[in-house]
């Protein structure tokens, strides 16, 4: 067979190797793992926004049938070093992150007292009887108001509710406007959402008292970073504490920091010599899973009168919740709402400046897109408001601003350069596959016939797959720049590869396996990829940030090649033919052109097994195995367009998402089936965040969304079927050419939903400044709107 | 005490009166497919067939089951012989986490079982009461279209 005839693998629809055993109920789920004599933990959780322990009664409970012990934050103080998310960044307090509230708990579903039984049922009943006292110490709700001096403040040692200051700046932004032809501007809201992953947090800790080893099955992302963090606070070595995630089911950044329940699993399954394990439910998840977005935006553009943007200033103030969560540190989110405000554009002139305030609310973190699904939402519809103001067409405007190729890398208004990657492609790429034009046609005849019918467009740039030289969060002092592959062909000829990314949802069991399947020779099902095990490798951190397909596909394809080397090598000595003449493919080495080959299995029996077959001097230094690192250095730029197509009943004032089409640029596509559905799956949430999900708190802190009927996310019949297009731009100095792609279609599609909204309601004069965009929402709009100007 | 046949295999279990279906099944029959997501019956992930309807296996106690025939996704294909349901997921990437699939599949099948499903619409409105936060839907649609072609050329 000749080389270049062979079928790629590499961007081939390639079937999941994870699913049989998920579609079989088979898979391994945190509560699916069962080990003897295990203890469960149940959590007596703050019910106040904002108070003084005062006392905790626990006699009651310790005495409940099954209870092994209660535990509050005193009996755990001296078990553990405390953590704080540090980091370089100037203008930023780290909080503390408690594992049990101690002296005061500082939002509601804080965990105050944990206990221990035999099973979740009795150490349920335990909790009921637990009775603590409080002394409200004043509520600090509303970041705005928490941020003025005077109010109460819930870290006293910060001296203030404001943790992170920071600005970004080009250009005298304040001359620019005031000289400039056209201005817009609004304050924007995005509220509060979160993950709300199906499967809810677990954790599951075992304590080897002969070998003195902490094992910790845990529904996390970042089992290295755990791992790495528990080290320090535990006091145990790396080689006898693991971090295993094992099936996980799903995570959206939800699962992707540290929490104070597996911290806490790990003391008392130290203690006690037994496994524990504790499973969040779903109210716990919705008052104690890192949350997200949270801004207030007063946001300004400014343009010539053609529409070129000639500067944009930003003030915004980020809801961070109680606590600054590890490793992110509370700024991840709101910073980067200022450091990706000026989008995929040129924009001359600049000033974001942001403020992040701890509030009595759960801790937000990096849920999907970070930041960006807020920026992008807040510069595309200036942007549209721009365009409306100089009749200009939405599309137009877009244009005329955005980066063009002959410009990369551009550096943008904020600092963040720009790579090659297809900006103005995937705007026309939306344009075309939607038929923009007839598109635009059919809501004018949709309007003539009073119909609330709107286009919404959405561009944007992510960073995705960074490098060691920009850290995913600022001044965050865990490298989670480059991951590495371990790449091992046994003497059965199995091949095995380890990460130290941590796969839950996004199939990298296959592509990565499509990866080494291309570049060792072999077939998709002949590799067997281990991930989600701190053990696995020397460092890794996990999969989030749109990173583990650039990096640990990066660092696949390096080790493969390596390993390939030595195969080569091998088979050349046994077949005796130079390393030139040969090739491997589908699980077999051969000589080209001929039908003389080997098997891998055949190989791997030479090389270790069999005695003799091999030269001494060759033998040595020929084992079939081989770790490599990637660093993508700066991390690869990833593009896209978005357009969504909606029409609002003037009933029920529901929005429908009647058309969605997506372009993106990731590079390199692995496995267009994968893709297409990060790409699904992303949108999704994103429709979910412009129409319906938002944490809802009361003015004294308690949360009223606290089941799914209350916090409630789109199901089949809200999300439409989408045209995804792939541009697959070229990626120079990047070894796989991939883009990392996971976050974008959360980021997009905010942005093209309200732009849409906005569209189809333009002829009422009503502007969309805040989401979700509710029917309650839009129906006070209209009312208001309605009763400004009686017809 | 009570007598259930669960996927065919009938058997007699002493439950306390305030265990849930879903916890009866996963714990003291160790059929781990049927996954717990909310334990307020909203998502759908613990669906399971009792006497051939969908039911949360979250909102039903052990003891309703009393007498009932339950079917789990245990009892569709194996990993080594998928049900053309499971293989139509597989097939379409109607699964990433996995985790609400159990439960999709045991209301895909109840659906197919029932219903014409003739419009992608009536597929959309016979899963709307199962979440899944990864795939998007359509992909799930897809699989289960395909499924209904099969069903309707059999």
């Amino acid at each position: 067979m000749k080389a270049e005839a062979r079928p790629k693998i590499i961007g081939a629809r390639v079937q999941r190797v994870e699913d049989p055993r998920l579609l079989a109920g088979r898979g391994a789920f945190i509560d699916d793992l069962n080990l003897p004599g295990t203890l469960h933990v149940a959590f007596c959780r703050s019910d106040h926004a904002h108070a003084r322990i005062v006392d905790i009664e626990s006699a009651e409970a310790s005495r409940m049938p099954g209870v092994a012990a209660v535990i509050t934050a005193v009996d755990i103080a001296d078990k553990m070093q405390p953590i704080r998310a540090t980091s370089r960044m100037a203008d930023y307090y780290a909080t503390e992150l408690p594992v049990l509230a101690r002296d005061k708990v500082r939002y509601v579903g804080e965990a105050v007292v944990a206990v221990v039984a035999s099973s979740r049922y009795l150490a349920e009943d335990a909790v009921e009887q637990i009775a603590i006292t409080y002394e409200p110490l004043g509520d600090a709700i509303d970041p705005v108001a928490a941020a003025k001096p005077g109010s109460p403040l819930l870290h006293e040692e910060a001296g203030s509710n404001v943790i992170v200051t920071r600005t970004f700046a080009r250009g005298d932004v304040d001359a620019v406007m005031a000289s400039a032809a056209v201005r817009v501007g609004d304050t924007f809201r995005m509220h509060r959402k979160t993950p709300t992953a199906m499967e809810n947090r677990g954790y599951l800790a075992e304590y080897d008292q002969g070998r003195r080893a902490l094992t910790l099955h845990s529904t996390t992302q970042v089992p290295g970073i755990v791992r790495d963090a528990l080290v320090e606070m535990l006091d145990l070595p790396g080689n006898r504490l693991r971090v295993v995630a094992p099936d996980v089911g799903g995570g959206f950044g939800g699962k992707a920091a540290l929490y104070p329940e597996e911290i806490l699993v790990c003391i008392i399954a130290r203690q006690l010599g037994r496994p524990v394990k504790w499973l969040s439910d779903r109210l716990e998840d919705l008052m104690s899973t890192n949350q997200a977005f949270d801004e207030i935006v007063e946001a300004e553009l400014a343009c010539d009168d053609e529409g070129r943007i000639l500067g944009l200033r930003a003030e915004v103030i980020g809801d961070v919740g109680a606590y600054s969560v590890y490793p992110w540190t509370a700024a991840i989110e709101p910073v980067q709402v200022v450091s990706f405000l000026p989008g995929p554009y040129r924009v001359p002139s600049y000033r974001g400046r942001v403020r992040a305030i701890v509030t009595s609310k759960t801790p937000t973190g990096a849920y999907r897109g970070v930041g960006r699904p807020i920026s992008t939402f807040v510069m595309e519809r200036l942007i549209d408001m721009a365009a409306a103001r100089l009749s200009l067409d939405p599309l137009q405007m877009r244009r005329r601003n955005m980066v063009r190729s002959e410009e990369f890398p551009y550096k943008s208004a904020s600092g963040i350069v720009w790579d090659r990657a297809g900006f103005m492609e995937c705007l026309d790429g939306v344009a075309t596959a939607a038929d923009y034009q007839s598109l635009r046609q059919q809501q004018a005849q949709a309007r003539a016939a009073g119909r609330w019918v709107g286009i919404g467009l959405a561009s944007y740039a992510e960073l995705t797959g960074l490098g060691s030289r920009i850290a995913v969060a600022p001044g965050m002092p865990v490298n989670t720049g480059t991951e590495s592959a371990s790449l091992r062909i046994d003497s059965t000829g199995a091949v095995t590869a380890s990460f130290g990314i941590a796969s839950h949802g996004q199939g990298l069991e296959t592509t990565l396996a499509q990866v080494i399947a291309e570049e060792l020779g072999v077939r998709v099902e002949d590799v067997e990829v281990i991930h989600g095990d701190s053990a696995a490798v020397a460092h890794g951190t996990g999969t989030f940030a749109s990173r583990s397909t650039v990096l640990a596909g990066g660092a696949a394809i390096m080790s493969a090649r390596a390993v390939r080397e030595k195969v080569l090598e091998a088979a050349s000595h046994l077949l005796e033919v130079d390393v030139g003449d040969m090739d491997a493919a589908d699980g077999r080495i051969f000589v080209k052109g001929t039908d003389r080959a080997l098997t891998f299995r055949e190989l791997a029996r030479a090389v270790y097994s069999e005695m003799g077959r091999l030269p001494r001097e060759v033998r040595e230094g020929i084992e079939l195995e081989a770790t490599r690192m990637y660093d993508p250095y700066f991390g690869t730029s990833t593009p896209a367009s978005h357009l969504a197509m909606v029409e609002i009943d003037p009933e029920t004032y529901r929005v429908t998402v009647t058309r969605y089409v997506v372009a993106e640029d990731c590079g390199r596509v692995i496995n267009p089936l994968i893709a297409d559905g990060q790409v699904q799956g992303g949108v999704a949430q994103g429709i979910g965040a412009a129409l319906m999900e938002e944490v809802v708190h009361d003015d004294g802190g308690q949360i009223l969304t606290a089941s799914l009927m209350d916090y409630v996310v789109p199901t089949a019949a809200e999300i439409p079927a989408m045209e995804i297009i792939h541009m697959e731009t070229e990626l120079p100095d990047n070894i796989g050419g991939f883009r990392g792609m996971g976050e974008g279609g959360t980021i997009g599609a905010p942005a093209a939903v309200a732009n849409a909204i906005a569209d189809a309601l333009a002829p009422l004069g009503i502007m969309i400044n805040e989401l979700p965009a509710t029917p309650e929402r839009l129906f006070r709009l209209i009312e208001a709107m309605n009763t400004e100007q009686p017809e | 005490m009570i007598r259930v046949t669960v996927n065919g295999v009938t058997s007699e279990h002493e439950v306390e009166a305030r265990l849930l279906l879903a916890d009866f099944l996963r714990h003291s029959l160790g059929l781990t497919g049927t996954h717990v997501g909310c334990e307020q019956g909203v998502c759908g992930a613990c669906t399971v067939l009792l006497n051939g309807d969908s039911v949360r296996a979250c909102l039903c106690f052990a003891v309703q089951a009393d007498g009932g025939e339950i079917e789990t996704v245990e009892s569709l294909g194996t990993v080594d012989d998928l049900h053309p349901l499971q293989k139509a997921f597989q097939e379409h990437h109607a699964l990433q986490c996995g985790f609400c699939t159990p439960g999709m599949l045991m209301t895909g099948i109840d659906l197919l079982r029932k219903y014409p499903l003739a419009t992608d619409a009536e597929i959309r409105e016979g899963l709307s009461g199962n979440l899944c936060r990864c795939t998007g839907y359509e992909h799930l649609v897809q699989a289960i279209r395909s499924a209904v072609e099969a069903r309707n050329e059999s």
